[in-house]
């Protein structure tokens, strides 16, 4: 249940990510103070913690967008600090990320942002192929009817669906969600959680889900890792994490459920 | 002062090596020249036609005065060619265009567009940096060369309608007054000013601090500190053209 289940020192074969001893600061802020972590094929992990405890940083390191200051993260079998430039590119393709501000290109539109990864990764492309991949991962969304609409002619949960769905295009085998509710309201959240659901059972992704929301991470999650003091102090099943005594855990567990 | 400096100059060089290697954004670039240039045409017109229109006037008093009207023509050409077109063209840029760049790329970067870029497997700097560089040192000369001819006219309209100059006579004054070193110059000049709008533009933008704060605050700086550096290149293009005369 606690951390032990990720054996520190020697990476999982089995695992699609291996995470060991990882260290990251920035200056006198220690986030990261020696994190391990296995996910297996298919398996969506809820990454739990205070804001400003490192969540969304561990999964930026992942995705090779920040560097740690020590430890390991292999990726797909990859060790992601040792990439090249363009094997971190053709990496980049088999990680979805989804950002917490959804992220979308303000000056193109819906369209464009859509196309954006796919005529950049995938050479040969017709016109046709470029226009079907786009409306099927709209339609998957279901967001068919903004395909020409400006992102900011959107409410704050279809910016998100539209940035999952970009994540989506290149068909990723890893999804990374960097708190995929914030800022949503109740109704939309579940929308948002459904979908986190429905793609995992529909390219069989393997996903890290960062979140406070534990409504997310108990309906989206078959793990939790609950980041306290920079570790994963508690790793397990959502009911199993919650019934421990730890202050700490409790804590958070009231103020989202019971305030 | 020493890391800031440091720190700008691994920007440029980063530039200069992104620049080089394929793959190439000409689709971004063909683009952003439009931004700048297209769309600034407007207020280039307006104000250069203005400016030769009123350098004009203000410098007939003093003429007058020896009863040299006739040099208007000249005077007008030399001082447009060398100093007014390029330094007029280059302040409304970075008036305009590089405050829009550090705004655009500070606010991509606020809202992760730029890692989002990244994650996507497209490198940010060549597709955001790299063009929108390219485009200001290509478009700013050209912006400047149309400065200069719509400064030009506006000066003629004023001799004309003053001294009933006719237009040949005022084109074989202009082109008498001037020479291939002063266009040469100028065109230099203006590409040295469009890349230095850009590069601004962009390095204020690309290490914007995080929040709307930090947008403004690079919109700002970018148009503060372009501005500041063309009036530096203009007085060391001055001493640099001198010594070739």
């Amino acid at each position: 249940m606690n951390s032990a289940m990720n054996k520190p020192g020697k990476t999982d074969e089995n695992s699609v990510i291996s995470i060991r001893n990882l260290r990251k600061s920035f200056g006198d802020l220690h986030v990261l103070q020696g994190i391990d972590l296995d996910v297996k094929q298919g398996e969506n992990i809820a990454v739990l913690g205070r804001s400003g405890t490192g969540k969304s940083v561990l999964i930026k390191i992942i995705v090779g967008l920040l560097k740690p200051d020590s430890g390991s993260v292999v990726v797909l079998g990859q060790d992601v600090e040792q990439l090249s430039a363009k094997e971190m590119d053709t990496f980049r393709q088999k990680v979805g990320f989804s950002f917490q501000s959804s992220a979308l290109y303000d000056s193109m539109s819906i369209r464009e942002n859509l196309e954006f990864p796919l005529v950049r990764n995938v050479r040969n492309l017709s016109r046709a192929d470029v226009d079907k991949a786009v409306e099927k991962a709209l339609d998957d969304v279901g967001l068919s009817q903004t395909i020409n609409q400006m992102p900011s002619e959107l409410s704050g949960g279809q910016r998100k669906r539209i940035g999952i769905a970009r994540t989506l295009i290149l068909n990723p085998e890893i999804m990374l969600y960097d708190e995929p509710t914030s800022g949503l309201d109740p109704i939309t959240s579940i929308e948002i959680n459904n979908l986190i659901n429905e793609v995992r059972e529909r390219i069989n992704a393997t996903s890290i889900i960062i979140t406070h929301d534990l409504t997310c991470a108990k309906t989206t999650s078959d793990r939790v890792a609950m980041l306290l003091d920079g570790k994963f102090e508690r790793v397990g099943t959502f009911d199993d994490v919650f019934a421990d005594p730890d202050e700490r855990v409790k804590q958070f567990y009231n103020y989202n459920f019971v305030n | 002062m020493f890391l800031a400096l440091a720190d700008v100059f691994a920007f440029i060089s980063r530039f200069f090596r992104e620049l080089f290697l394929p793959p190439y954004e000409f689709k971004e670039i063909i683009r952003q020249c439009y931004e700048v240039g297209f769309r600034s045409l407007l207020l280039i017109s307006t104000t250069g036609f203005i400016t030769g229109m009123v350098f004009t006037n203000q410098s007939r008093p003093s003429l007058a005065e020896f009863g040299a009207t006739s040099w208007l023509p000249s005077l007008i050409a030399i001082a447009i060619v060398r100093a007014l077109g390029p330094l007029v063209t280059a302040l409304i840029a970075a008036g305009k265009v590089g405050s829009s760049i550090g705004a655009e790329i500070g606010s991509m970067n606020v809202t992760e567009q730029i890692d989002a870029m990244e994650v996507s497997g497209t490198n940010p700097f060549k597709f955001l940096v790299v063009s929108r560089v390219l485009a200001t040192s290509i478009t700013i000369p050209i912006l400047t060369m149309y400065t200069i001819f719509v400064a030009l006219i506006g000066g003629f309209l004023n001799v004309n309608m003053t001294e009933q100059t006719s237009f040949t006579s005022y084109i074989q004054e202009v082109f008498g007054a001037i020479s291939y070193v002063d266009i040469f110059a100028s065109s230099l000049k203006s590409i040295v000013f469009g890349f230095t709008i850009g590069m601004v533009g962009c390095y204020k933008g690309y290490n914007s601090s995080k929040g709307t704060e930090g947008v403004g605050k690079a919109a700002n700086a970018a148009v503060v500190t372009s501005m500041f550096l063309v009036f530096i290149e203009e007085l060391l293009s001055l001493q640099i053209v001198s010594s070739f005369r």
